[in-house]
């Protein structure tokens, strides 16, 4: 075992986090691998973004561990190494697409092409001198995931980044996704539509503040017996329940 | 702390200022209309305009500072640029300097525009030399910066921030001496003034405008003053957490 944590890109063990009054993670425990992508799903309001946060080291935890490539979480060394696009999209309303990138790019030391190249990883070359304010809100997003692809991390967590987008742009988004993960880097993307987690090489399902499964699509469909991944969400639910 | 990354910060902001040309506009026009106003009301007392004025000159930038400063940085914690940041290879100095450094740049030319009209058309006469009391303008805009930086930490919404505007401001403006020698003040609020940085700041501003020198007493008015910047940008560091609830 000793052996596999070493080789985890995130591994967390009995982590527990209170938010105000609110238990809102109960001691969740996993290893996520390196070079693949994780989904993390489940409904809104489950823990996913604060599981994220926690992730990233910008999250009080109240117990339990989480180390990430190595180091615990929130380490100074691996600001340069985790990217992290949060839920609503953390860029400068008032600046230019270009401007916003140059920014981060200037604050994480990224070569001066990379602004060009991470544009049009996510298609916004049209747009590159509109303010972002005046975009959608899809193409905010993707700014938003643009700035966390400049430093080109090993790590990039995700906190929905495919929402409110188009199908088309959706289904590209994914392609790039693997591509990253391919050339290496580990992605934690968390989303509540089932239907992404096909897309997913290892699947973490959630539920009030619990981990219910941590496994391939494979292996949930055939430990429940489910073709659809929405039915054996809903099987492992049902499990838990009457196990009660 | 590094740099290239204290240089970007500062470009940003002031990037970010550009791009509204309103703003802009109201920081530097605003002064001078009010010091306008302000010598046509004491039209009849020229000589209280002739007092207030000078020091008035270095004041404003205080005052718009920290006003711009705290909105600014409320906007970055609650826009989550500031997690974004915060999960980034970014020191906390680099930011605060960043700010720092684009702030001075528009209190610099805040108060040029300001003294231009004060010194020019509006013939203001300051017994000292009008670039120290530049020099103390941009100090001042400074310290409404840090101050301004520290509170924004206390304010959840951009309502709130404006009001700490006449908590925080009006009661310095009140007390420095400004309106009212401080030493015809109930002894009480005399006191009260030596615990406010504003209070510093003006005598500074009034041994030069008035004396002609800051003097030995006027550099430790500077000497206070840079304390209490420093000591409301530390403060601030405080506030700014890379892990938060």
């Amino acid at each position: 075992m000793a052996g596999e944590s070493v080789a985890a890109a995130i591994a967390v063990d009995g982590l527990h986090v209170r938010r105000g009054d609110n238990a809102v993670l109960h001691g969740l425990s996993f290893t996520a691998p390196r070079g693949q992508i994780t989904g993390l799903l489940g409904p809104s309001g489950c823990g996913k973004s604060t599981l994220m946060r926690a992730i990233v080291g910008v999250q009080i935890v109240e117990s339990g561990s989480v180390e990430v490539l190595g180091e615990p979480a929130g380490s100074e060394s691996l600001r340069h190494r985790v990217g992290y696009v949060t839920q609503a999209p953390s860029v400068y309303g008032d600046l230019s697409v270009r401007e916003n990138l140059e920014f981060f790019a200037r604050v994480l030391g990224a070569p001066s092409g990379r602004v060009a190249e991470v544009i049009e990883a996510v298609s916004l070359g049209e747009h590159v001198d509109q303010v972002v304010g005046s975009l959608s809100g899809g193409q905010r997003s993707r700014v938003s995931l643009g700035t966390a692809l400049l430093g080109e991390p090993e790590l990039l967590v995700l906190d929905e980044p495919t929402v409110g987008l188009d199908p088309v742009l959706r289904q590209e988004l994914w392609a790039t996704f693997g591509e990253l993960a391919v050339a290496g880097a580990t992605l934690l993307v968390s989303s509540h539509v089932m239907d992404e987690a096909d897309r997913c090489d290892s699947l973490l399902l959630m539920r009030e503040g619990d981990l219910l499964a941590s496994e391939t699509p494979a292996a949930l469909r055939e430990r429940t017996g489910k073709q659809g991944l929405e039915d054996a969400f809903l099987a492992l639910i049902e499990g838990r329940e009457e196990g009660r | 702390m590094s740099p290239r990354i204290t240089g970007a910060v500062a470009r940003r902001v002031l990037l970010q200022l550009r791009r509204d040309p309103r703003t802009i506009a109201l920081l530097l026009v605003v002064p001078p209309v009010l010091l306008t106003l302000l010598k046509y009301a004491f039209d009849s007392d020229p000589r209280a305009f002739q007092t207030i004025g000078g020091p008035l000159v270095g004041l404003f930038p205080f005052i718009t500072m920290f006003l711009v400063t705290s909105i600014t940085m409320l906007r970055e914690r609650t826009s989550g640029t500031l997690e974004r940041l915060m999960s980034m290879p970014l020191g906390k100095l680099d930011l605060l300097l960043g700010y720092g450094i684009a702030f001075a740049v528009v209190g610099t030319v805040q108060a040029i525009v300001a003294s231009l009209v004060a010194f020019g058309p509006l013939d203001v006469h300051v017994a000292g030399s009008t670039v120290a009391v530049g020099a103390l303008a941009v100090g001042n805009a400074l310290l409404g910066m840090a101050l301004g930086l520290f509170v924004s930490a206390f304010a959840r919404t951009e309502f709130q921030a404006v009001q700490f505007m006449p908590a925080f401001v009006f009661p310095q403006l009140l007390l420095c001496g400004l309106f009212v020698p401080r030493d015809e003040m109930a002894p009480l609020l005399d006191a009260v003034s030596y615990a406010l940085p504003l209070t510093y700041a003006f005598d500074a501003l009034q041994r030069v405008t008035i004396e002609g020198s800051l003097g030995t007493a006027g550099w430790v008015d500077v000497a206070v003053t840079v304390g209490a910047t420093l000591l409301a940008l530390a403060l601030g560091a405080a506030t700014l957490r890379r892990r938060t609830p």
